[in-house]
C-alpha cells in the first residue's frame, strides 16, 4: 500500500508544486528555484524507494475510485521502463530547474516559467506512469498544452507564439489521433487497462481494424517525436527559453513518442506493418535531420535537427523490434537524453555569454571558457559516437541492430547502409559545431564580452557530462542492471542475455563505426567554406521545406475556407438571417407533416363559444393592427399589442388556467411599463422613410407577407391538429396523483415549478439574473441617440410642480397602493403552494408596486425615502434557492430535494409547510430584483446629465 | 373552440413573424411580443383544453387525472412567460443602445442602400 501511495504522491506532486509556484511572487527566482528543485528530488527520493518492487520485473499498480457507476478508475503503473523513464524526467528536471535559475534574467517571471515546468513534470509523469491507456493520451495531451505554454513564454516575441502555436497544432492533432487509435485498440483488446492491452498483441495485430490502429497510433507518435514529415514543429520550437529546450525538446516530452512506441510495441509492434512504417520513418529522420544540421548556423537550430535524427534512430529501433534493439532504444534514449541536455545547456551559456548563437559569428571561444568549451566538446563526442563517450556504446548497438538479418526486405537490406550515412553526417556536424565555436580566432564582433558563467550554471551540464563519461567507460557498472529490469519490463522474463562492453572484438558494427567516423570527416572538410558561409540548408532543403507547407495548409484551412464558407452561406444583414431561420423552420414542419392526414371531422361551433369568439376577434384585430402600426405609430402598436396580451390573459382564465392568468397579467403590466420606457430614448418617427413606397420595398413586403401568412396558416393547421386528436397518457397525470402525496401542495403547476421540476426552475431564475445584470451593465455605458437627449414635451412644457399638479390625484392614489400591492403580493406568495399564485405572481406583483411608485412621483423623492438594492435581492434569492437545493444533500437526498409538512402554529393553527417554499422565496426575492433592477436601470437614464452632442453623425455613421 | 383558438394561435404567430422580418428594430421586439404570445398558447394548447375544470385538487384522496387540466403544459408556459419577459427586456435595452450609437433604428444599425 505505502509503494501504491508513494506512486500517487510522484503524479501529484508537481500538479501541487505547480499550483503553489504560480502563486509565489512573480520575481522570486530563489523561491521558485527551491520549491521545484525540492519537487524533483522529492520524485527522486521516491523512485528510488519503488526501485526494488520494479527490478526483476515487478510492478506496482495503483488504483483510485473515480466514478464507480460508469467504471471508471484512475489507474497508475510503474514497471521498470517507466521506472527508467521517471529518473531522467526527475533528474533532468532538477538540473533544468537549478539552470534555469541563471539563465532566466530578472525581468522574466520567475513564477510562470516554474509553474509551467513543474506541471510539464506532473503531465510527463501522469503520461508515463498511466495505466488506463485513455488517461494516458489526456496526459499525452496536457504535456502538449504546457509546452504550447512553454515555447510562448516570451509571448512578446512573434517567433514565440508562431513556434508555440505550430507545436500545439502538430501534436495535439497527433494527439487526437492517438486518441482513436487508443479507443480502437481497447475496443479490440476489450479493455482500456494497459496491462490487458499489453498481453493481447496477437489479438490486435489480428483484428482487420489493425493497420488503421496502427496507422493512427504512429501519427500521434511521430507528431510528438518530430518524425518526418511533422519534424518541422521542433525547429521552430526553440524559439523557447533554452532550459525549455533542454528538457522538454530534447530529454523528455519529444521522448513521449518513442516511449509508447516501446511502451506498444508487445501489442502492435513485430508485424510487417509495423516495420515498414516505424523503421522506414525512422531511417527516413534520422537521415534527414542529420544533413539539416550540418547546414544549420543557428546553435540552437543545429541541436534540433540533430534531435530530430537522433530521434529517428531510436523510432527505427523501436521498429526493428527485436530484444536487443528494444534494449538498444532504451539506451539511446537514456545517452541522448543526457548529452542533448548538456549541449542545449551548453548552447544556452554560450548565447548568454556571447548574446549570438549564430555560429558564423562565433570562434575560438576555447580560450575564453575553457571549462565549457571542454564540457561541450565531450558532449559532442557522445553525440558523434566518440569510442569511451555514452553515445557510442549505443550507436554500435544501433548498427548492430541494423546489421542483422531481420526479415530481408529492401528496407531492411538497405538500413545498415543509411545508418551509417546518416551516422557520418552526424559526426561532420558535431565536428563543425566544435571546429567552428570553439577553435579558430577568437571572434571579433560579438555583442557581449564572453567569459565563464556563474559556477551553479555550469554545475549541471558538469554532472551530465560526467555520466556521459562514466556511461561511456563503465557502462555494465553504471547502466546494466536498470537497463536490464527496463528490458524485463518491456520484452518479458525471456529477455536474452547481453552486456554492455566498449569492446567486443573487431566486429562489423566496429567497422561501421570507423567507416562513419572516416565519411564524417570528409563531409565537413570538403565543403567547409560553403557551408560555413551559405545560407540556412542547401537549395534543395529549401524547397522541401515542410514548414512552408504547413503554413500554406493553415493559411487556407484558417483564412481561404472560413472566407469562401462565409461568402457561400452567409446572409446579408439581420433580415436575410431571420428569413432563413423562419423558411427553413417552415421547411423542417412541412417535413415533419406530410404524411398527416388532413381529412379530420371539425367540430360544430357551439353557440357559448361565441363570446369566445368575439374576444378573439378583438384579439386578433390588436394582433394585426399591432404588426400593421409598429413602423411608424409605435405608442398605438404598443397599446395594440397589450390588447392582444390581455386577450391572451382571458384564454387562460377561460381554459382553467388561472396560474397562468395571474402571471399573464402581472407579466404584461411590467412588459408594456418596460416598452414605454424604452419609447422615451426612441425618437418619435415623424416622417415617412425615404424609398418606403418604391418597388424593390413593396416586393419585399409582399414576399415577407407570404412568408408570415403561410408560418400562421402552418401554425393553425399544427394546433388544430393536435387539439383533434384525442390525448394519449400525459406525464401531467402523475404529477396530478403526487402532487400531493409526494409535494404536499394543491396547486400543481406550482408544485412542478418549485418541487418537481424545481431543477429547471433554479437554471430559469439564474438566466433571469443573468438579464438583469446584462441589462444594467449594457445601461451603465448607455448613449443616448441625439435626436432624444433632450426632455420630452410634457416634462418641458411644464415646470415639475405643474407637473406634479397635473398627475396629482393618480399620484396620491398610486401611494395608497404601495401597502395593500404589498400585502397581495404576500398573499399572493403564501396561498402559492396550495392555490394560484407563488413565487414568480408574487415577485412581479412587488416590483409592480415599487414601479408605481416611480411612476407616481419623482425619481429623487423616491428614493430618499425607498431604499431598494436590487442586485442584493438577486443575490440573495439565487443564495436562498441554491441553498435550499444544496440542504437536501445534508439529509442525504438528491439536489433540490424538497420535504413538506403541516406545522401546527399557535392561533393560526395548521399552515402548509414545506421547504419548496423556501425555494420559492428565492424565486421571489430574484424575480423582483431582476426586474425592479432593469426598470429602475432604464428609468434611471432620464437623470444623467445629456452627455455632449456627438460629432457629425456623417464622420461616425458606417 | 379549438378552431377559434387555433386560428388566433395562427394569427398571432403570423402577425409576430411577419413584424420579426420587418428591418425596425422596434418592429421587430413588438413581433417577439406577438410571437411568444402566440408560441405560449400553442404549447398550453398541446395539453388540450379544459373548460371548467377545477385547477386545484383536494387534499389527498385519489385523483382521477382526466378531471383536471394538465398541469404540465401550463408550469412550461409559466417559465416560458418569465423568460420572455427577460428577453425583451434584454432585446430593448440593447435595441436603444443600438440607436443612441449608430444613429439608426435599422436593424443592421445601417440603412440599406436608399431604398425601405
Amino acid at each position: 500500500m505505502v509503494a501504491q501511495n508513494l506512486l500517487l504522491l510522484l503524479v501529484l506532486a508537481p500538479f501541487v508544486s505547480a499550483a503553489l509556484a504560480a502563486t509565489l511572487p512573480i520575481g522570486a527566482r530563489n523561491g521558485e528555484c527551491w520549491l521545484a528543485g525540492l519537487t524533483m528530488v522529492l520524485a527522486l527520493v521516491v523512485l528510488g524507494v519503488l526501485y526494488p518492487d520494479v527490478a526483476e520485473g515487478g510492478r506496482v499498480i495503483a488504483r483510485v475510485d473515480w466514478i464507480d457507476s460508469v467504471g471508471l478508475e484512475l489507474a497508475f503503473r510503474i514497471d521498470g521502463f517507466s521506472w527508467l523513464f521517471m529518473v531522467l524526467v526527475a533528474g533532468i528536471g532538477f538540473l533544468v530547474i537549478l539552470y534555469a535559475r541563471y539563465y532566466m534574467s530578472p525581468e522574466d517571471s520567475a513564477a510562470r516559467l516554474y509553474a509551467c515546468l513543474l506541471a510539464f513534470a506532473g503531465a510527463m509523469s501522469g503520461l508515463i506512469l498511466s495505466g488506463n491507456i485513455i488517461m494516458l493520451v489526456v496526459f499525452w495531451e496536457l504535456t502538449s498544452l504546457v509546452s504550447f505554454l512553454l515555447i510562448g513564454y516570451w509571448y512578446h516575441r512573434q517567433d514565440a507564439r508562431d513556434g508555440a502555436r505550430m507545436s500545439l497544432i502538430v501534436t495535439a492533432s497527433g494527439g487526437l489521433c492517438l486518441l482513436v487509435a487508443m479507443i480502437l485498440i481497447g475496443q479490440i483488446a476489450g479493455s482500456y487497462d494497459l496491462e490487458t492491452v499489453l498481453i493481447s498483441g496477437p489479438q490486435i495485430t489480428g483484428h482487420k481494424l489493425y493497420p488503421v490502429a496502427l496507422i493512427l497510433f504512429v501519427l500521434g507518435a511521430f507528431t510528438k517525436s518530430a518524425q518526418f514529415p511533422f519534424h518541422f514543429w521542433l525547429p521552430n520550437a526553440m524559439a523557447a527559453p533554452t532550459p525549455v529546450s533542454a528538457y522538454l525538446h530534447s530529454a523528455t516530452m519529444v521522448k513521449a513518442g518513442v516511449f509508447v512506441l516501446l511502451r506498444f510495441h508487445p501489442a502492435l509492434g513485430g508485424t510487417v506493418e509495423w516495420f515498414q512504417i516505424v523503421t522506414g520513418i525512422g531511417l527516413a529522420t534520422m537521415l534527414l535531420g542529420a544533413v539539416i544540421a550540418l547546414f544549420k548556423h543557428d546553435l540552437k537550430g543545429l541541436l534540433a535537427y540533430s534531435t530530430i535524427s537522433h530521434l529517428g534512430l531510436i523510432t527505427a529501433l523501436a521498429g526493428i523490434g527485436t530484444p536487443l534493439a528494444l534494449i538498444a532504444a532504451v539506451f539511446h534514449i537514456v545517452n541522448h537524453a543526457v548529452f542533448k541536455a548538456s549541449l542545449f545547456m551548453a548552447a544556452g551559456i554560450i548565447d548568454h555569454e556571447t548574446g549570438t548563437r549564430d555560429m558564423r559569428r562565433l570562434s575560438g571561444l576555447a580560450r575564453v571558457m575553457p571549462i565549457t568549451a571542454t564540457l561541450a566538446i565531450i558532449a559532442s563526442g557522445a553525440m558523434a559516437g566518440v569510442p569511451l563517450l555514452n553515445g557510442f556504446l549505443s550507436k554500435e548497438m544501433f548498427f548492430e541492430a541494423t546489421y542483422v538479418w531481420n526479415n530481408g526486405s529492401p528496407l531492411d537490406n538497405a538500413a545498415p547502409y543509411i545508418a551509417v550515412l546518416a551516422a557520418s553526417f552526424s559526426t561532420a556536424y558535431s565536428l563543425r559545431f566544435i571546429v567552428k565555436v570553439f577553435f579558430g580566432p577568437p571572434a571579433t564582433d560579438l555583442p557581449r564580452h564572453p567569459h565563464e558563467p556563474p559556477l551553479l550554471m555550469r554545475l549541471p551540464v558538469a554532472v551530465l557530462v560526467a555520466i556521459c563519461v562514466s556511461i561511456g567507460l563503465f557502462p555494465q557498472f553504471v547502466l546494466g542492471n536498470l537497463l536490464e529490469t527496463a528490458g524485463l519490463a518491456l520484452i518479458g522474463p525471456d529477455l536474452p542475455h547481453f552486456s554492455l562492453k566498449i569492446w567486443h572484438g573487431v566486429n562489423a558494427p566496429l567497422i561501421m563505426s570507423l567507416i562513419a567516423m572516416g565519411l564524417g570527416i570528409m563531409i565537413y572538410c570538403l565543403p567547409r567554406r560553403t557551408i560555413n558561409s551559405g545560407e540556412d540548408g542547401t537549395r534543395l532543403m529549401r524547397k522541401l521545406d515542410i514548414a512552408r507547407i504547413y503554413e500554406r495548409a493553415m493559411r487556407v484551412l484558417t483564412q481561404r475556407l472560413p472566407r469562401a464558407a462565409l461568402r457561400i452561406l452567409s446572409a446579408n444583414g439581420l433580415q436575410a438571417q431571420l428569413r432563413a431561420v423562419v423558411l427553413l423552420t417552415l421547411a423542417a414542419g412541412w417535413f415533419a407533416l406530410r404524411h398527416l392526414d388532413w381529412n379530420v371531422p371539425l367540430p360544430e361551433m357551439r353557440s357559448r363559444e361565441l363570446v369566445f369568439a368575439l374576444l378573439w376577434i378583438v384579439g386578433g384585430a390588436c394582433a394585426i393592427g399591432a404588426a400593421w402600426q409598429a413602423k411608424y405609430h409605435r405608442f398605438a402598436a404598443l397599446i395594440l399589442m397589450g390588447g392582444a396580451g390581455l386577450v391572451t390573459c382571458a384564454t387562460f382564465v377561460w381554459l382553467s388556467a388561472p396560474d397562468l392568468a395571474v402571471t399573464q397579467l402581472l407579466v404584461e403590466i411590467a412588459t408594456t411599463t418596460l416598452l414605454l420606457l424604452g419609447l422615451r430614448w426612441l425618437p418619435k418617427r415623424d416622417e415617412e422613410i425615404a424609398g418606403d413606397r418604391n418597388l424593390p420595398a413593396r416586393i419585399r413586403r409582399f414576399r415577407d407577407l407570404l412568408i408570415a401568412l403561410t408560418c400562421g396558416a402552418g401554425m393553425t393547421a399544427m394546433a388544430l391538429a393536435v387539439l383533434l386528436t384525442t390525448p394519449g397518457a400525459s406525464v401531467g397525470d402523475w404529477f396530478l396523483r403526487n402532487a400531493y402525496v409526494e409535494g404536499g401542495g394543491t396547486n400543481v403547476v406550482n408544485v412542478i415549478l418549485v418541487d418537481f421540476r424545481a431543477f429547471d426552475t433554479f437554471g430559469e431564475i439564474t438566466v433571469l439574473a443573468v438579464v438583469g445584470l446584462t441589462v444594467y451593465a449594457l445601461l451603465r455605458r448607455f448613449r443616448a441617440a441625439p435626436e432624444s437627449t433632450e426632455r420630452p414635451r410634457p416634462q418641458l412644457d411644464a415646470e415639475e410642480q405643474a407637473l406634479e399638479a397635473y398627475l396629482f390625484v393618480p399620484a396620491v392614489l398610486m401611494q395608497w397602493m404601495f401597502a395593500p400591492i404589498i400585502t397581495l403580493s404576500a398573499y399572493l406568495f403564501f396561498r402559492g403552494h396550495d392555490l394560484p399564485g407563488g413565487g414568480f405572481a408574487a415577485g412581479v406583483t412587488l416590483a409592480v408596486a415599487i414601479l408605481l411608485q416611480y411612476v407616481a412621483a419623482n425619481v429623487r423623492w423616491v428614493e430618499a425615502r425607498l431604499t431598494v438594492l436590487p442586485i442584493r435581492w438577486m443575490a440573495t434569492g439565487l443564495t436562498v434557492a441554491a441553498a435550499v437545493g444544496a440542504g437536501s444533500w445534508l439529509f442525504g437526498y438528491p439536489f433540490l430535494t424538497a420535504h413538506a409538512q403541516y406545522l401546527d402554529l399557535p392561533v393560526i393553527g395548521k399552515v402548509p409547510f414545506s421547504t419548496a417554499m423556501l425555494f420559492d422565496f428565492g424565486v421571489f426575492a430574484l424575480v423582483l430584483g431582476a426586474i425592479v433592477l432593469m426598470l429602475i436601470a432604464i428609468a434611471h437614464q432620464s437623470l444623467r446629465v445629456a452627455p455632449r452632442p456627438r460629432r457629425p453623425a456623417s464622420k461616425e455613421a458606417n | 373552440m379549438e378552431i377559434i383558438l387555433a386560428l388566433a394561435i395562427g394569427v398571432l404567430v403570423g402577425s409576430g413573424v411577419w413584424l420579426m422580418l420587418r428591418p425596425r428594430s422596434y418592429q421587430v421586439i413588438v413581433g417577439l411580443c406577438l410571437l411568444a404570445y402566440g408560441v405560449n398558447l400553442f404549447i398550453f394548447a398541446m395539453g388540450r383544453l379544459y373548460i371548467g375544470a377545477a385547477p386545484i385538487m383536494p387534499k389527498g384522496g385519489f385523483v382521477d387525472p382526466t378531471a383536471y387540466a394538465d398541469p404540465l403544459p401550463q408550469s412550461l408556459v409559466l417559465t416560458a412567460i418569465v423568460i420572455s419577459f427577460a428577453t425583451t427586456a434584454l432585446f430593448l435595452v440593447v435595441m436603444i443602445a443600438a440607436r443612441g450609437a449608430t444613429g439608426t433604428d435599422h436593424v443592421d444599425g445601417k440603412e440599406r442602400g436608399r431604398d425601405e
